[in-house]
């Protein structure tokens, strides 16, 4: 077994740089900040991979344990029902240990170029390492509590880093909305633990999981038969748990913070609202895997059926957007549709596990790619100082390394064999064929429509037309900095495919055989290269055809476009309804019942105090007066009354 | 001749006690005022004694009350007079109308 001062030095590392950059960085490390940042990251990607490489090296019998690398005790409240502090090692929590440290080093890296210059350099720093710190303690949690805390924290640090540019008013209201929302989302998720720890009476995973999957225990007889609604106990504290996760993974219709996300740096976007935070809620519907697959399936199915709704329903606004990083941003919240309709469709244990395996797999690669993405964009709009599309295009020349590896992840994104996310894409929709065909069919079309709104992106940027001559050739590309990780994340999404998933990630933690149906596999590619294809023949060339296309479909296409007015639809619930249902007479209520109380109190004291202050009058002899009339007074009580 | 019993001394107490009230509430001048408290002691003094002899003859309680008193009022004048010393020094009166100026 390997030193758990290793595991708990991955988080740690990231926490003492957030101290460090965010308490002195301004003045002491002005310079230096993200060179410090970056070494630490290094030091804790090297210490993951390492406690990866040990941790499959060694499966116990071809089963992965899971492990408590360590525990601390933090807050008892019975026995067995405590607030611990812990690393829960098994297979995702490693894999994403992987992930989180790559892609935060890489942005690291990557930030040293595109934020360099600006006034809060050291504590953009703090907050990525602030970031990286709770999002290693989420993926390591070993108790439920813990996961709840450390998801208030990305929160926290993806609020502050929406709003890094504080004086934009756009991005402060994007860093409300997106906290407002997820906020609200998370209301659900505690109370999903609390009821989920009334019933098991622990907040440890394992011990949780244990009792809600055996149909025997006490607890679980409580848990099926206490209803509210028609509904059993275990199911609402399930599917609130799913409404975190959904409000944190921008599923619809909780999704609409995503895309105003964008507002906070591109690497920023690329690590937290690509690759890591936003692929939380899989995480948590992955690690409660065992009890919605074996006790409550019905909730699993509502989670396939979520996620499938929205991959094709932010497929199909991604078509339409023209801000390059809002189409990646409703691509992201597409993909992690995907995974987890995979979860959804996927059943605990063996070869019907596959969903869970494909769903891991996915996020893995599209943690690879999605990152890329981003970071390209950033190079983009680095180069190009604009988010439109219009501003672009014929970009090729300019900007060689960028476009080679934005190609890459166009490609592994579409699906397109040897690159990432064909394979992972592949076993998704496999296990949705074997699962549940409506979501097949949903999925494969939204494939279509992923191949086709990523390569409107591509050759709106790179071909189209000639690049515009008032860009400022003066920074080139981006350096050193930038390119490294564009270069290193398309490696990654060119070859993380062939990495045998099925042998380190499985449902029950056995290794699983991943069979490759070349028959099978026709179908999505054959529409990936169509959506690409259509894509060519409207995009590759300046044209009308596009325009052409948007005007006959006409009101489709502006509802399309104006993204299904969701975002309308909610500020007329909170702004017409709830502000004027709820607020507007609460607020009422508390400006004249509340507050008028409190000041007749005040009106009345100082109304009778204006009455009877003429008693003090100064003069001794009348103060002797009232003492002898209280004195007489008193004695014709005690002589009359009191007796 | 006829002993004086307790009422009579009570009576005599009584009419000291609203003898000093009545001074205290109609005299202007400090002194006069505070020579009416005194009055108004001393007939609690009387009163304390009477009922000592007459009502507990075998105890002494009453007596160590007015004595109490006695010392108190002492006191009392000692810091009286320098009260009024002071007011006569920054208002040249010790006319109790003159000093008004504690009110509201």
């Amino acid at each position: 077994m390997m030193n758990p001062v290793y595991i708990a030095l991955i988080p740690l590392l990231p926490l003492a740089g957030f101290l460090m950059l965010g308490l002195f960085g301004r003045k002491f490390f002005k310079e230096t900040s993200g060179i410090i940042a970056t070494l630490l990251l290094l030091t804790a990607f090297g210490l993951s991979v390492y406690v990866a490489y040990d941790y499959f090296t060694h499966a116990n019998g071809g089963v992965y344990p899971k492990t408590i690398a360590f525990q601390y005790t933090w807050l008892r409240f019975t026995d067995t029902l405590s607030i611990d502090m812990g690393a829960l090692i098994d297979p995702i929590s490693v894999m994403m240990l992987l992930v989180v440290t790559f892609v935060s080093l890489m942005v690291h890296i990557y930030s040293l170029a595109y934020v360099k210059g600006e006034e809060r350099f050291a504590t953009y720093y703090a907050y990525l390492m602030l970031f990286t710190f709770s999002m290693l303690g989420l993926v390591l949690s070993s108790n439920l509590f813990q996961i709840y805390i450390f998801w208030e924290l990305v929160g926290l640090s993806s609020f502050l880093l929406i709003g890094f540019y504080y004086n934009k008013p756009s991005a402060v209201a994007a860093c409300k909305k997106a906290f407002i929302v997820t906020r609200f989302a998370d209301l659900g998720f505690l109370i999903g633990i609390l009821i989920l720890s009334f019933y098991s009476g622990t907040l440890d995973f394992a011990t949780l999981i244990n009792t809600l999957t055996t149909p025997e225990s006490a607890a679980m007889k409580n848990a099926v038969t206490a209803s509210f609604l028609g509904v059993s106990a275990i199911s609402w504290g399930m599917a609130l748990v799913f409404i975190g996760g959904a409000g944190k993974s921008a599923m619809f219709p909780l999704h609409i913070w995503l895309p105003d996300a964008m507002e906070g740096p591109t690497p920023v976007s690329a690590l937290i609202h690509a690759a890591t935070m936003v692929v939380a809620g899989v995480f948590l519907v992955a690690r409660l895997f065992p009890v919605f697959a074996l006790t409550t399936p019905a909730v699993l199915e509502i989670v396939g059926w979520v996620g499938a709704f929205s991959a094709i329903f932010a497929a199909m606004i991604a078509c339409t957007q023209t801000d390059i990083k809002r189409v990646l941003a409703y691509s992201t919240m597409s993909q992690i549709g995907f995974m987890l309709f995979a979860l959804g469709v996927s059943k605990y244990g063996g070869e019907n596990g596959l969903g869970f395996t494909a769903s891991m797999f996915h996020l893995f690669t599209h943690a690879m790619f999605k990152a890329l993405l981003f970071l390209g964009a950033g190079a983009v709009i680095h180069y190009v100082h604009s988010n439109e599309m219009k501003d672009m295009g014929g970009l090729r020349k300019l900007l060689p390394i960028t476009h080679i590896t934005f190609l890459i992840a166009c490609l592994a994104i579409a699906g397109v064999p040897p690159f990432a996310g064909f394979f992972s894409k592949e076993e998704i929709l496999l296990a949705a064929f074997n699962g549940n065909k409506t979501i097949y069919y949903v999925a494969l079309l939204t494939s279509g429509l992923t191949a086709f709104y990523m390569f409107r992106l591509y050759f709106n940027i790179f071909w189209s037309k000639e690049p515009a001559t008032q860009h400022d050739k003066h920074h080139g590309e981006g350096g050193f900095a930038m390119m490294m990780p564009l270069v290193l994340l398309a490696i990654g999404a060119a070859a993380a495919g062939f990495i045998p998933f099925g042998n380190f990630v499985s449902s029950d933690g056995a290794k699983l055989e991943s069979h490759f149906h070349l028959a099978f596999s026709a179908a999505p590619v054959l529409i990936g290269l169509s959506g690409i294809l259509l894509a060519f023949v409207m995009y590759k060339k300046q044209s009308n055809k596009a325009t052409n296309l948007a005007n006959s479909l006409g009101g489709i296409y502006k509802t399309v476009y104006h993204k299904f007015y969701i975002d309308e639809l909610y500020l007329f619930i909170t702004k017409k309804i709830l502000f004027n249902l709820i607020g507007r007479p609460a607020a009422w209520f508390d400006k004249n019942v509340v507050d008028g109380l409190v000041n007749a109190t005040g009106n009345a004291t100082t109304m009778i105090s204006a009455k009877i202050k003429g008693m003090q009058s100064g003069r001794v002899q009348q103060y002797a007066a009232y003492f002898f009339a209280g004195v007489f007074g008193l004695v014709l009580i005690f002589l009359y009354i009191w007796k | 001749m006829m002993q004086p019993g307790l009422y009579h001394i009570l009576i005599i107490s009584a009419a000291l006690f609203f003898i000093g009230v009545f001074g205290f509430f109609t005299r202007r001048n400090l002194i006069t005022m505070l020579m009416s408290i005194e009055l108004i002691l001393n007939s609690v003094n009387l009163n304390f004694i009477a009922f000592n002899k007459y009502v507990w003859p075998h105890k002494m309680d009453g007596l160590f009350f007015s004595l109490f008193v006695i010392a108190i009022a002492a006191a009392e004048a000692a810091v009286a007079i320098a009260i009024i010393i002071n007011l006569y020094r920054s208002h040249q009166s010790i006319d109790v109308e003159d000093a008004g100026e504690m009110k509201y």
